[in-house]
């Protein structure tokens, strides 16, 4: 047993490095997927339109947690290979992701009235232009507030990549808390770093829906 | 892949089940009595009690679920409040619950214009009548998704109690893997119960809203 110092505290920042690095792969492969995912709902083909739906409900009822492991012992499985951890945990972010925001964007684009999309045919855009030019910012500005709110939850959801054994805040702060004996200072400051990433996010979310309610 | 070592743990898995219901029912309804108390709060016209409700939202809504638990199960025993694995998950996930609760009731409640309540009151209602025949019933019905929708969250979100070891369904299924070594195979069924159980709630949540919320919405 040895008491908390400043290493203790620097192997927490550090483990910093990870938590974003997860919430980064999460966000540049889920964001893509989950524009595909919104576009697939709202396409005219019925089949598609079903297709995605089912795929977000799915994802949206099972455990955050639950997909890490089926992935985690799935990705072999599938593959016939074994793969490192970090891809395992990246697919089920990246799921994870996808899902939640694909329905969040498929709420903002659902909010711009169908009568858009026919004056941009009627001014002879094509499917692309109408989406790009007249939809696709309109979509965006409603569906920023949740997409920033969403960020948050997925901050909050790296942490259960420790349960995998991946070193991120998390991680850090059982190692710490474990090697120290000082549960309460761990904690508490592994919370507080957590409250430091989120609440600036939480408070832009909060923001910018106020600007958008006073815009109306 | 080989699904058949799992059969005879079906036992563990059902009271497993059971267990993570529980959990989420009891943690479910502390957390709305919170919520209900902080919106209270909130309304009220004591700063003091309006600042400290707004930091605990804060607080428990920008911190993870897991480290709210491990919180709870870890460091009140420091304190001298030793709880056991299912309690303290009940304990945080109520706080988790609750602070989502107090936005989704305050915002329900805010939902009805003010001009609804003066024209209760010009009809010579009496507070409580105006509360519970015009602030009330279009308040539900406007949180009502809002609040089901964090109930399935919260369902999925008692996976977490396996890490303080509380028996719920994701324990068992780390119990399972340990005598079976079929990994793959039992979160597969996991999470097929998870969703199983998410879809249940979803469809009755749909019925009760069909049968409750039956008078037309202006438009």
């Amino acid at each position: 047993m040895r008491s908390f110092t400043l290493i203790d505290l620097v192997s927490l920042f550090a483990a910093l490095r990870w938590t974003v690095a997860l919430v980064v792969l999460a966000l540049a492969f889920g964001a893509p997927l989950a524009l595909g995912l919104a576009l697939g709902r709202i396409s005219r083909f019925s089949g598609l339109r079903w297709g995605m739906a089912a795929l977000i409900q799915t994802i949206q009822s099972v455990p955050l947690l639950g997909l890490l492991f089926f992935f985690y012992f799935g990705m072999p499985v599938f593959l016939g290979i074994q793969v490192p951890a970090i891809i395992a945990v990246t697919v089920a972010y990246t799921l994870y992701t996808a899902a939640f925001l694909g329905e969040i964007w498929r709420g903002g684009l659902d909010a711009v009235k169908q009568a858009q999309w026919e004056a941009g045919a009627c001014l002879g855009l094509s499917a692309w232009q109408q989406f790009r030019h007249i939809i696709a910012p309109q979509a965006l500005r409603l569906s920023l507030p949740p997409t920033v709110g969403f960020l948050v939850q997925l901050i909050k959801g790296t942490s259960l990549a420790s349960i995998l054994g991946f070193v991120e805040l998390a991680r850090a702060g059982q190692v710490v808390s474990a090697a120290t004996f000082q549960p309460l200072l761990t904690y508490a400051l592994v919370a507080a770093l957590y409250f430091a990433l989120c609440l600036p996010l939480t408070l832009w979310s909060r923001s910018l829906e106020a600007r958008l309610d006073g815009s109306r | 892949m080989n699904f058949l070592p799992l059969w005879r743990y079906q036992n563990q898995l059902i009271d497993g089940a059971i267990v993570t219901l529980e959990l989420t029912v009891i943690s479910a309804v502390c957390g709305l009595l919170i919520g209900v108390a902080g919106a209270v709060a909130l309304k009220g016209r004591i700063t003091p009690l309006r600042w400290l409700v707004r930091s605990y939202i804060e607080l428990f809504r920008n911190t993870p679920s897991l480290i709210q638990i491990f919180i709870i199960f870890f460091v009140l025993p420091t304190f001298g409040l030793k709880l056991p694995a299912f309690e303290s998950a009940a304990v945080a996930l109520s706080l988790y619950f609750g602070a989502y609760s107090v936005e989704i009731i305050r915002s329900g409640l805010d939902s009805i214009p003010r001009s609804q309540v003066e024209a209760g009151q010009c009809l010579g209602l009496s507070g409580w009548q105006v509360f519970r025949h015009i602030v009330l019933p279009p308040a539900l019905r406007n949180a009502y998704p809002a609040v089901t929708s964090q109930f399935v969250l919260l369902l999925l979100g008692t996976s977490l109690a396996s890490q303080v070891a509380a028996d719920e369904l994701f324990h068992v299924a780390g119990f399972i893997e340990s005598r079976t070594y079929r990994s793959f195979e039992v979160y597969a069924v996991i999470c097929v119960v998870y969703f199983a159980m998410a879809m249940a709630f979803k469809a009755l949540f749909a019925i009760i809203a069909a049968a409750a919320f039956r008078w037309p919405r202006r438009r």
